[in-house]
């Protein structure tokens, strides 16, 4: 009988949480000050089941062959900055600042970055828009870079960050082990161009668009979990797809 | 049929059990949500193919939906909405289908081989090419289609959905549905047929059973047809 009315109750608030959300279609209300937070620890519980589901940290994307790539100039490009792309100050001396709880903190330049394994694949880019691109990426895996500077085992997370005004993201360690995830430096057998982010952007074909820092000037292993530039403003966290 | 055709009034009997009236209705509200989210997430790309075309047909192809009919605001909150939705609205179908499952309800609404002949009894009824309204139990042979198929579209949204939300990971799925492009095409297709089933539903409802309305809140009717086979 217990389980009966509880389930019951359980089924009444389904409906009032219902209720709440066919009101606000009414409006074409975003959520507003109450709901929003509720709304994101909801978001963020679903995109952290979804993940544990879904996510294996062997599975790879699969590859297409180099004439399945989307037209170049139909492969969007993107950053804050506008007019983009962003510049760096001083481009000549540009270089990946990677620290944090790492034993050996670096400062890795173009070639040091280029000496290291190579990765290419072609692969679809699946944006959170909705839209989907085919291309081919270019660079080191992070977890090659991650083994020269050996975190330590504090570190559960890495922080991106960017000269795009301030964009930036954060990863669980386990999808930036992933093999597919890389520093990528070309694109469609070319260096990358800046509106794709050059020097150097992430890059994962397991994931949404935005987790892909482009205009990297700094990869940070951390113990918190860093939010992120859309992250904070509501998109999903892991993101994977 | 055990239909009461004397001056007296029909006899008030149960016929919906209450998970079956909640469900109906918390489904019908999770839908509007549902739906709203969608269309405020469609907004972001607005057309379905690769990026650059050719697209596919699509009669809102670069449209937004107007306002009133999106709910997040934005894309992120619509995203968000449609997320947090989705869980109630496939633990109602669940519920919804063992509680059909173990009660034998299934029995009354199940569409099986046998109801075709019926089905086009009732489809001929309705064109007034018959003049006798078909025997029928709790539901006749074109509703139980009707709520079979329905049932069947439910579900074909949530995998359509599943297969957009993980592309890579459930890439199977993506593929049964013909690739990435034509599983978020599907699933946008579902929309309009939900709409349609209940403009029609609705609109049955009023002209052909009344009397359902209460039944389907209450739990009790008083109407013209049998409330079990």
């Amino acid at each position: 009988m217990t389980e009966r009315s509880l389930s019951r109750r359980d089924l009444f608030r389904l409906g009032l949480v219902a209720g709440s959300a066919s009101l606000a279609t009414a409006c074409g209300w975003d959520g507003g000050e109450v709901p929003g937070p509720r709304l994101r620890r909801v978001s963020r519980l679903n995109d952290w089941v979804g993940e544990n589901i879904f996510f294996s940290p062997d599975r790879l994307a699969p590859e297409y062959p180099v004439s399945a790539r989307t037209p170049m100039r139909k492969f969007p490009t993107y950053s804050i900055t506008r007019p983009g792309p962003p510049k760096f100050a001083d481009p000549a001396g540009w270089a990946l600042e990677v620290g944090g709880l790492v034993r050996k903190p670096m400062r890795l330049t173009p070639e040091m970055l280029q000496a290291l394994p190579r990765v290419t694949y072609t692969v679809k880019h699946h944006c959170v828009e909705g839209w989907t691109a085919i291309g081919t990426w270019t660079g080191v895996p992070v977890s090659a870079v991650a083994a020269l500077v050996e975190p330590t085992d504090a570190a559960r997370y890495l922080r991106f960050d960017s000269f795009d005004r301030g964009y930036f993201n954060g990863w669980d360690l386990k999808s930036a082990m992933h093999p597919q995830t890389i520093l990528a430096y070309g694109f469609n057998d070319r260096p990358l161009l800046p509106n794709r982010g050059a020097p150097l952007r992430l890059y994962s074909p397991v994931k949404l668009g935005y987790k892909m820092t482009k205009y990297l000037t700094a990869m940070t292993f951390t113990a918190e979990r860093p939010g992120g530039y859309w992250e904070d403003r509501g998109y999903p966290w892991f993101a994977g797809v | 049929m055990e239909e009461d055709t004397s001056s007296g009034r029909r006899p008030l009997v149960r016929r919906h059990h209450w998970l079956v009236r909640v469900s109906h209705w918390a489904n019908a509200v999770l839908l509007v949500g549902m739906i709203a989210s969608g269309l405020q997430i469609y907004s972001a790309f607005r057309h379905f193919g690769p990026r650059g075309g050719p697209y596919l047909p699509n009669p809102w192809d670069g449209e937004h939906f107007p306002g009133w009919a999106r709910l997040g605001g934005w894309l992120g909150g619509g995203i968000n909405w449609h997320f947090a939705l989705a869980w109630p609205f496939v633990l109602t179908g669940l519920v919804y289908l063992l509680y059909m499952a173990f009660s034998g309800e299934w029995r009354s609404l199940l569409f099986r081989p046998r109801d075709v002949p019926r089905a086009w009894q009732m489809q001929l009824y309705y064109l007034r090419l018959r003049k006798e309204h078909p025997p029928q139990g709790k539901h006749n042979a074109l509703q139980k289609l009707a709520y079979t198929a329905i049932f069947l579209l439910g579900a074909l949204a949530v995998l359509s959905g599943f297969a957009i939300y993980k592309p890579v990971q459930l890439s199977w799925l993506v593929a049964a549905f013909g690739g990435f492009e034509r599983v978020r095409y599907w699933h946008f297709w579902t929309v309009w047929i939900f709409i349609a089933f209940t403009l029609v539903h609705v609109a049955l409802v009023f002209l052909v059973d009344p009397a359902s309305l209460r039944a389907m809140i209450t739990g009790w009717y008083r109407g013209r047809f049998p409330s079990h086979d």
